[in-house]
Parts: C-alpha cells; structure tokens; sequence
C-alpha cells in the first residue's frame, strides 16, 4: 500500500471545560477520498481545524510527506500544501470573485499585481467547475451556492497535496453536486488527497474510498468504504444510544396515528418574502409537532422567521386562532405567544456574559417592560425549577452561560422560551452541535409539550430526529415548501428524495 | 463599536434609494458632484472665486490634511481608526523646530522625524493587535503620548529659520500663467499616488480591504493578517509624520498646541470620501476629494467675509450628516 | 491554597485594577504631602486635597456616568464636549441678558433651558443612532463638530461672564458642608444606580449591548433604550457644564469641556466596562474618574514638571489598560487565553450574511 500522505497520530486537543479531541490517529493516502465521519459535536472540524493550523494541538504529532510539522496558522498550512473549504463560507463580500479566488496568490509583474493575469486565471478556473459568472463581480452579489462554488474554486487552484471540503454540498443542488464529484474525481487522478465531510451518506458512499469515524472526540475506527455497511457506519457514529432513540420513535408513531386536535392554531396564507422564501401555506394544529425538512440553505430557517416576526413578511397573512395577526417583530410574535428558539445559538440565542438566571428571565422581562422588574423571589423560584426540569448543568443560576457547553446552553435557552409560556414553539436545529444524551432530553421533552397542548415546529438535518418527532413534515427546497404530508409510515429516503427531487417526483 | 441593531428599514421606507445608483463608487461620485456643486455656488456668489488659482489653494492649504487622510484611509480600511494623527503632526513640528534650532542638517531631521512617527504607529498596532485592545483606546492613549511629549519638548512655540525649510514653504511652483503651487502639493500628491497604487494593485493592499471585509475569514484564506494590521499603523503613524513636516513648511514654527483635532478632520474627509467606518469599502481617491470639499467650505465661508467662522463647524457637521445617511442608504441596499 | 483563591477572586473583578491604581497614587500623594488625607472643617464647610480632588472631578465623573450606559450598549458619544459647552453658553447668555443675575429665579430659568436643550440635543444623536442606525462613533461625530459651532454661535464668539452669587454655588458653592458638585454628582450617580438596577433597564441594557441580535429576538425593544442613554448622556454631560462653566462664572464656547471625552472614556474603560458593550460598572467608571481626577492632582503635588504632565498620565492610563487586557488578563489567571480564531462549534450556520460590521475589536 502507499505511504500516507498525512498522519496525524495520537492528537489531542482541550478547551476550558472540553476536550474536543482525545488521542485521535487520522491519516490520508495521495490519490484517495477519506470521509470523516461523525455527528455533530464528535470532533470532525475539531480535527480539521488542527490539520489546517486554526488551533494548535495540545499533544501528538502531525507529518506531511514524511516530515513532521508543526502548522501553526492557516498560511503555514496552505503553505505547505493543505488547501481547505469550509463550511462556512469564508470568503470576502467586499471584493470581487476573481479576487476571493485568487487572493494572497494573484500573479504580479514588476511587483504589483497583474489584474489581467487574475481575472483570467480566475475565468479558468470557474470555467472548470461550469460556474458562468462574471469574475469582476462583487462576491456578495451572488447566492450562497454560488460563493461556496467559489470557494472550491479556490481551493482547487493551491497546488496542493492534501484538498479538505467540510461539507461543500450543503448548498449545493444535484448538478452542482455532480459537477463537484467531477472536479474531486479529477484532482484523485492527480494524486490530490481529499478529505470529505458531508453528513449526506449518499454523497459518501458515491465519492470515497476510505472512512473515519469519530465520535465524542474519539477515534472509532477507519474503514475502506467498500466494506462497511451504512447500517453499520451509522450505528459506529451513534453508537448504543440508539436504542433509547428507538424507544422514542415508537412512541411518536404511537401518537400519530390518533391525530391531534383540529382546532387550528396557526394558518399562514402565501406568507413569503422577497429574497429570502417563495409565499408558503401552512397550518399547525394545538398539540401538533411540524417538522421542517430540507438542506441547508432550503428555506426552511426563513420560513419560522417569518412566522416568529424575526423577519417580516412581504406577502400573504397569518391568522392566529381564527384572528389575523401581523407578526412583523418578535415582539409581536412573543404577544401572541410565540417563541423561536434560533438555530445559531451564538449569534442569536444565548446572552453569553450574562448569567443562567438572566437569560432564562429574558424574554418573560423583556414582555414586562423596563419598570415592572420581576421580583427576585419569583426569578429564583422559575429558574430553579427549569433548572431542575431540563437538567441543566451546572445548576448555578449565577454561571455566565458563556461557560456551559452548547448542550447546556440551548436547555438555557429552552428554558427562556418554555418561561413565556408559548402556545407555538419554534426550534431551529435545537440538537445541533449537542452530546447525544441532551440530544435525547430534548426529543422527549418536545414530545412531552405537544402532548400536554402546545404546538412546536421542529427543524432539524437529521432527517431521522424529524420523523420520530412529527405529526406532519413539510418539505423545503430552493426556498419553497414542496410537500407537506402527515408522518405515515415516510422513511428518511423518501424525504431525502422529495428535498433531492422536490415536487417534479 | 457597531452599529446598534435597528434596521435601517425607514430609509428603505422613504425611498431615497430610487434615487442613488447603486455601484461601487456611488458614495465617491457623490462626493465629487457636491464637490462641483460647492464650486459652482462660489462661483455664482463671489467674484474671483472661479479662479484657478482658488482650486489650487484648495491643494495648498490643504496638503498636510491630504496626507493624513491618505494614511487614515489604510487604518479605517481595516476597520480601525487612529486618533493620534493630529498630535503626532504636532510631535513631528516640535521635533524638527527644535532640531532646526539646535542646527540639525535638515534631511536628518527630516528622517528622524519620519522614523519617529512610524515607530509611533509601530508601538500602536503591536498593542492592538497582540494585546487585543480596542484601536480607539490605543491610539487615544498615544495621542495623549505624543502631545505629552510635545509639551516635554517645549511649551512655548519655536520658530524655524533653517534656509531649507524657508525655501520649502517660500517657494512656488507656477503651473500656468498666475497659477503657482508649493512643493507640498506635489509631495501630497505623490503620497496619494503611491497610496492608490499600494491599495489596489499590491497584495499588502488588496489584504487590507480583506481584513476590512473579514479579519476571521482573511486569516482562514492564509493572508497576513497580523503583519498588515500593525502595517497599517506605521503607515498612518508615517503619514502622520510627513504631514507634520507639510505642516513645518506651512506654519514654519514648532507648537505644541498645534493640530488639535487635526485627527477629527482626518476621519471627516475620510467619511465623506466614501470610506466605511466598518471598514472593506472605500478609496483614497475619496478621501482627497473629501478633504478638498472641507477646504472648499472654509474658503466659501471665508468669501462670503460676513460668516463667523463657527459656521464651517456647523456646515461640516451638516455635510457628515448628508453623507452618512447615503452610506445608509446604499449599504442598506448592498446587503 | 485559600490565599491564593481569594487572590485569584480579587484580581479576577475587574474593579481590581483601578483600585489598586487608586491606592498607589494616594500613597504616592501622602508620601510627599502627609496632609493629603487631612481634612478640615472651616465655616461649616469641608476642607482638603481630597475634597478638592471630588470637587474637581465632578464633571468628569458626570459624563462618565451617562457615556458608561451609552457605552454598554455598544455605543460612544463623542459629543458630550460640545453639550458641555452649549450648557454653560446658553445659561450665560440667559444670565447675562437677564435684568438681575443675582436673581435665584432668573438662574434656576438659565439651568432649566439647559438641561431641557440637552434633552433635544440627546434626542437627536438617539435618532441617528437607534432610528437611521448610523454607527454611533460618525453619528455623535457630527453633533461634536456641528455643536462647539452651536455654542459659538450662542455666545457670538465671546467669552461670557456673569456675575451672579447663585449661579456660581453650583459649581463652587457649598451644600451641606461638602461642595456642591460633589452633592449633584453624587446624587446623579444615586438615581443612575436605582434607574438600572431596581428596573430591568440595567439587564435590557446590558443584554442589547452583549448580543443585539439575540435581545432583539428575545422581544427586547432596544430603540427606546438606545434612545434613553444617549439622552442621560446628554442630560449629564449639560450638568457637567453648568458645573465646568459656573465654576469660573464665565462661558468659553472654544475651551469649555475639550477633551472631557476622552477623559470620560477612560474613566469608564479604566473602570472595567469594555468598549464593545454589554455588561457595566457605573461603580467602576465612578473609580475610573477618580483615578484620572487623582493623577492630575498627583502630578501637581509631587511636583512633576508642567510638561511631563501628560505624559505622566498617558503612561500610567496605558498600563492599567495593558493589565486589563484579555491577553493579560488569561495569562494571569493561566488561563488559556480565547485562540485569536475563537472556537466556531462544529455544524453553526453557514449563511454569510456581507460584513458589514467586521472590526478589529477582538
């Protein structure tokens, strides 16, 4: 067998509170797709973030071609060969896409730089991955598919050795998909190594040749792709917990076939706005849990803005019980009851130098008003008893909720949210970036609030949290709502091809 | 500092944005037409103003603020600010009026004083960036540094009689038939030339305008991010030191009074030359002609005789305003 | 081991620092002046360094109050300079035109149109910054330039004396044995405190400051707030002037409050609260005052030379803000101090929404 072309042996790497990785090996052969796999929180981009120079390592050793490194920044990396496209688009909305593309390398004559050599070197390079746009646009003029192309164009100019896309196609439709695996197909002849994450095992199968499977920081084991089945690589990635999943999902099926109430909550009529959702129609029962399914990028996060007020609607109208409402703030949404807990907790979720205990209270103060403080006595007695309820560690209320880990810090934000008393609660991608047994405290107390009344739309990628959780599942692709069907015997392919195919099938 | 969390919406709502087109140089284009729009208003109003010598005095009261714009324009492109210009043009005039005085050959000064305003900046974004502090406060303390220093040198003001730096700020240079300039306007122009070049046609450049767009994103795609970001303040803090000798050749005197506020004027034409305060978007190019529209008002104002002079501070205020609320209104659009 | 806890929880508040600071220069005052502390008792009033230290610090600690709140909710207010100035202009120009300046009624009319006039002038940056959303360092920018014309204009360029008994108690008059700013700004600092800690004013404000984005989905209203503390600014930075301009009964549209900013922002960052917003310490910006306040009055009685004055006091504002720094600050606590790519967790949202607020702050 060929010498590998990285090795990273025994790496570990710990953050206050954390450690993110512990004594992982990991190694790419030239020539080959190695797929990382794991779910969310196992330490993949961890891992990544290692390899490219983003973190340092705390023990272990790294080798390239033999020679031991010690990367410690993103230029040291890609300055020995390792190029890398993240998942979030990292590029720069201010200039134009020839310069993303080519920046920190674009070809200079008398030591300025050669803007005709740029543009046309960049005109290649999107040639190759058929994108017909014009190089001397603004980046942020285009979609985020588009900008995540870019940014694999970018990748594919470094002469590298080692070529890392963390999670490329989530943006990205079935041609745009091919296309890729065309490109990846070309650099393997070349002798590129690529690593490969996607959390869509279809695309895994189709494009690697080798995986890896961490799981809380851990190093499962590496397979060749051709002798692992998927059945098996999912329960390696989730590993025993998922028979307490399957219990729940027994459940869920249970209570689906005694359909809930048909006394409507909420009708959207063509709610949509422009730029962001196609107008949509959607109705959620009381007691009815909607799950919300579709890729990245789908719609599906715009479609509970609107209906949380986090955005305002353009067209179309929403009637909450019987009565139209204009949700065009989340204030508004909140006086109606409504609660949106958001899909990136960091950014619009949690207060993070604020305690526990102010951060529960928030949105239940922020209905009060400036002036009727609520008193100390009762903040103690509600925070405690969510405290308790949820499981939150550690149960002080005075911790600044910056220093919990990401499970602990979205019960926090349950627990805000479960303070209003909502009649609709919203969650985006609530198990995201969790350990898995908050994971499955969470399920259960979503299921547990529908039964007692309460109507919640659930998002969620994993396609299967969203069956075993929902009443009905509505379907997003390409910001529009393609199906929307009560949860009877659907499986995960099927949704998978209603999001891949839409409603062509 | 960011902006607070209310959207801009009402603006969207008034629909001024029909009437703005929408590019990258809009704010720019803006500029220039009030620009002609001011020149066309004196003109009207006063005879002699539609002189050309009257442009041209715009370049030669003004170039000590070119400069300075020039280098704040790096700083602000990444997204800083530095508030130390004025007094390190202060510190920069007392230390040549005090090396003339002792009789210092002049191009020695002249290095010394261009060493001294770069370490400046040096010190400045070494603490910004490895101490992780905020650029407002750091350079608000070197400003207070540098004036300290001023005032260590001297409080009194000292005159500079050295015959080299008499020539510089006697002589002129005749463009055409009654039209002369100084040897400043063209050192100003220059400085932005080379500014110009620098920014949009070398890497170091091209990595300020990313780190204005992304510093996280910038360091992701393998730029020096660290090395440009302290550069940017010896740029600034070099700038600086030039226009204090622009400003020796001016005033011909070293004081250590000199200059406050200077730093305010700077970020001014700046602003109104289009740049972003949040950094990414905005060209030198702008910047000089927002210092020459600030020189335009103060010559209009000192045309029209009658007006005390705290109306410039009044208009000035005014005209931020205006071109505020357009960058408002066309970031708004952009996003 | 104990020790060494209760040594990491008191270095670990940020009011450390600046106490220590406080300290240092106390002893560095009463090792060359014994009496520093002394305090006397003459005509029912109180004498001393310290007294005069409070007495000349009241201003500065006024517009420190207001720029903290304006501060904590990720903003600055550059124009407090110009207000200090329009104040005292206006209520001299009052006095001045007025028939009798001594008249108790005539002054507490030159105080109300001040105090009301900031109102306005506080409104106005509130508009720009929380309605038009202008970033608040440009908008209160343009007050600051357009302002000291303002006050200009009201004073037509003179300086403005009057002569009237009851409008110089306020910035050098005596109530209750102690001087008079003393008093207001302490009163000030009292209503400040009760107004956001009693009411939820102190958590919305340092919520919005912290993460706008998640109070604005929390059903937080921050326009109002926003509005609120760039109005209390003002309010306090008119006050200052009233004080600034009564003390020498005279109105200097040119000179009166020039840099009061700057020192107030330091007051406030030297106090703990971070520039970038969220969470405050009006304890800690009152601290922040009295260590600038007592710097001046340091280099004064230790007999540095008029010239390193400045120097003296950029240097030592340097150093508290080098030691409050987070890279500091972790390696003290040996922490691990935040990588200068903070940790993104794995599986966050990929929308890239165009940077319009990237910053070099970290």
């Amino acid at each position: 067998m060929a010498t590998p072309i990285v090795e990273m042996t025994d790496i570990s790497i710990t953050f206050p509170g954390v450690k993110a990785l512990d004594s992982v090996s990991f190694r790419m052969f030239p020539g080959e797709v190695h797929s990382l796999m794991g779910e969310n929180g196992a330490g993949k981009s961890t891992l990544i973030k290692a390899l490219t120079g983003v973190y340092g390592i705390d023990s272990g050793v790294i080798t390239l071609a033999g020679e031991t490194l010690s990367i410690n920044s993103p230029a040291q990396a890609q300055a020995a060969g390792i190029s890398t496209v993240y998942q979030e688009v990292n590029l720069l909305p201010n200039l134009s896409v020839a310069e993303n593309i080519m920046l920190g390398r674009e070809p200079r004559r008398f030591g300025t730089i050669d803007w005709k050599a740029t543009r046309a070197r960049a005109a290649e390079l999107l040639t190759r991955l058929h994108l017909d746009i014009d190089p001397a646009s603004q980046l942020s003029s285009h979609s985020l598919a588009v900008q995540q192309l870019v940014a694999i164009a970018r990748a594919t100019d470094i002469d590298a050795k080692v070529l890392i896309l963390d999670e490329p196609t989530s943006s990205l439709d079935a041609d745009e998909v091919a296309e890729l695996f065309r490109v990846i197909r070309d650099l393997k002849e070349a002798g590129v190594a690529i690593l490969f994450v996607s959390h869509f095992l279809d695309q895994v199968y189709e494009i690697s040749d080798r995986l890896t499977v961490l799981r809380n920081g851990a190093l499962v084991g590496e397979y060749l792709t051709a002798d692992i089945l998927r059945i098996e690589l999912v329960h390696k990635m989730i590993g025993k917990e998922l028979a307490v999943l399957d219990d729940l999902e027994a459940r869920s099926r249970g209570t689906s076939a005694e359909s809930s109430t048909e006394k409507q909550f909420l009708e959207a009529t063509g709610l949509g706005r422009k730029g962001s959702v196609e107008p949509f129609d959607l109705r959620i029962a009381e007691g009815e849990v909607v799950g919300l399914a579709g890729l990245l990028g789908s719609g599906r996060t715009e479609v509970v803005r609107l209906l949380t007020g986090a955005d305002h609607a353009d067209t179309g109208e929403v009637r909450v019980g019987g009565a139209r409402k204009r949700l065009r703030t989340p204030r508004a949404a909140l006086r109606e009851r409504i609660a949106y807990s958001s899909e990136d907790r960091k950014k619009e979720g949690i207060v993070e130098d604020l305690s526990v205990r102010d951060n529960i209270v928030l949105a239940l103060q922020a209905d009060r008003g400036w002036f009727r403080r609520i008193p100390k006595r009762r903040q103690d007695e509600l925070v405690q008893s969510y405290i308790q309820a949820l499981n939150i560690r550690p149960a002080n209320p005075d911790a600044l909720v910056g220093n919990l880990s990401g499970g602990n810090q979205q019960k926090v934000l349950l627990a805000r949210w479960l303070a209003v008393a909502p009649r609709l609660l919203v969650l985006d991608e609530p198990t995201r970036g969790i350990d898995v047994g908050a994971k499955a405290e969470i399920q259960k107390l979503v299921s547990n609030l529908a039964d007692e009344g309460m109507s919640v739309i659930f998002i969620s990628a994993e396609l299967e949290e969203v069956l075993r959780l929902s009443h009905r599942i509505a379907v997003m692709r390409d910001r529009r709502m393609v199906a929307d069907l009560p949860n009877e015997d659907i499986t995960v392919g099927q949704i998978m091809s209603l999001i891949a195919s839409g409603a062509d099938a | 500092m960011t902006a607070t969390p209310v959207a801009p919406a009402f603006l969207e709502r008034i629909g001024v944005s029909r009437f703005i087109p929408s590019s990258k140089f809009s704010s720019v284009i803006v500029t220039l037409v009030l620009l002609l729009v001011m020149f066309g208003v004196g003109a009207s109003r006063y005879r002699n103003f539609a002189s050309g010598q009257v442009i041209l005095n715009l370049f030669v009261d003004n170039s000590f603020l070119i400069v300075l714009a020039v280098g704040m324009t790096f700083v602000i492109l990444t997204g800083g600010i530095d508030l130390s210009v004025g007094s390190v043009v202060a510190l920069s005039t007392m230390i040549a009026a005090s090396l003339a005085r002792d009789g210092w050959p002049p191009l020695v000064i002249i290095a010394i004083v261009l060493v001294a305003g770069s370490t400046i900046g040096l010190l400045s974004g070494l603490v910004i960036h490895y101490f992780q502090i905020q650029p407002f406060i750091v350079t608000l303390a070197a400003m207070f540094l540098a004036r300290g220093l001023c005032y260590v040198i001297s409080l009194t003001s000292i005159s500079i009689t050295d015959p080299f730096f008499t020539t510089m700020a006697n002589t002129r240079i005749p463009i055409a038939d009654r039209m002369s300039i100084t040897p400043s306007v063209i050192i100003a122009l220059v400085v932005v030339v080379i500014g110009f070049i620098v920014l949009h046609h070398t890497r170091t450049g091209r990595t300020v305008y990313a780190i204005g767009g992304g510093e996280h994103s910038a360091m992701l795609m393998g730029l020096p991010v660290p090395r440009t970001k302290v550069l940017v303040y010896v740029i600034s803090g070099f700038c600086s030191a030039v226009a204090g000798v622009l400003f020796t050749f001016y005033t011909l005197s070293g004081y250590s009074l000199t200059a406050v506020g200077m730093e305010l004027d700077a970020i001014a034409a700046v602003v109104i030359g289009g740049t972003l305060l949040t950094g990414g978007y905005g060209f030198v190019l702008g910047s000089l002609l927002g210092v020459l529209l600030l020189g335009i008002i103060q010559t209009i104002i000192s045309f029209e005789g009658t007006l005390s002079s705290w109306w410039t501070k009044i208009v000035i205020g005014g005209l931020l305003l205006v071109f505020i609320v357009l960058q408002r209104v066309l970031t708004a659009r952009r996003t | 081991m104990k020790t060494l806890d209760i040594w990491r929880t008191l270095t670990r508040s940020r009011l450390f620092w600046p106490i220590v600071t406080l300290i240092a220069l106390a002893i560095l005052n009463v090792a060359v002046a014994p009496n520093f502390f002394s305090i006397q008792v003459k005509d029912g009033h109180l004498f001393g360094s310290i007294i005069d230290i409070l007495r000349n610090g009241a201003p500065t600690i006024l517009v420190a109050l207001g720029m903290t709140l304006v501060i904590a909710t990720r903003g600055i207010d550059l124009s407090v300079g110009a207000v200090v100035a329009i104040s005292g202009a206006l209520a001299c120009t009052i006095i001045a035109d007025a028939p009798d300046g001594n008249n108790p009624a005539t002054v507490l009319f030159a105080v109300a149109v001040s105090i009301l006039f900031s109102l306005v002038l506080g409104s106005w940056n509130g508009l720009l910054v929380s309605v038009f959303g202008i970033q608040p360092i440009i908008a209160t920018l343009i007050l600051m330039t357009a302002g000291r014309g303002i006050a200009m204009l009201i004073t037509e360029g003179q300086i403005i004396t009057v002569s009237s008994a009851p409008y110089k108690v306020i910035g050098a008059g005596y109530w209750f044995g102690l001087p008079a700013s003393i008093v207001i700004a302490a009163a000030m600092f009292v209503i400040a405190a009760l107004l956001t800690r009693r009411t939820a004013l102190g958590l919305l404000i340092e919520s919005v400051g912290i993460n706008p984005e998640a109070s604005r989905l929390a059903g937080i209203r921050s326009r109002g707030i926003v509005w609120t503390v760039y109005i209390f600014s003002a309010v306090c930075a008119a006050i200052a002037g009233l004080m600034i301009s009564s003390n020498v009964t005279a109105a200097d549209a040119n000179s009166a409050g020039l840099y009061i900013e700057m020192d107030a922002i330091l007051a406030v960052v030297i106090g703990g609260t971070s520039l970038a917003g969220g969470r405050y310490s009006l304890t800690g910006s009152l601290i922040g005052a009295f260590v600038i306040q007592t710097l001046t009055t340091t280099v004064y009685t230790i007999g540095i030379a008029a010239e390193i004055t400045l120097v003296f006091k950029a240097l030592v504002v340097i150093a508290v803000c080098l030691l409050q720094s987070p890279v500091v600050q972790a390696r003290m606590h040996r922490r691990k101090a935040a990588p200068p790519l903070p940790p993104v967790p794995s599986g966050t949202i990929s929308t890239p929404v165009p940077a319009t607020t990237a910053g070099a702050a970290s």
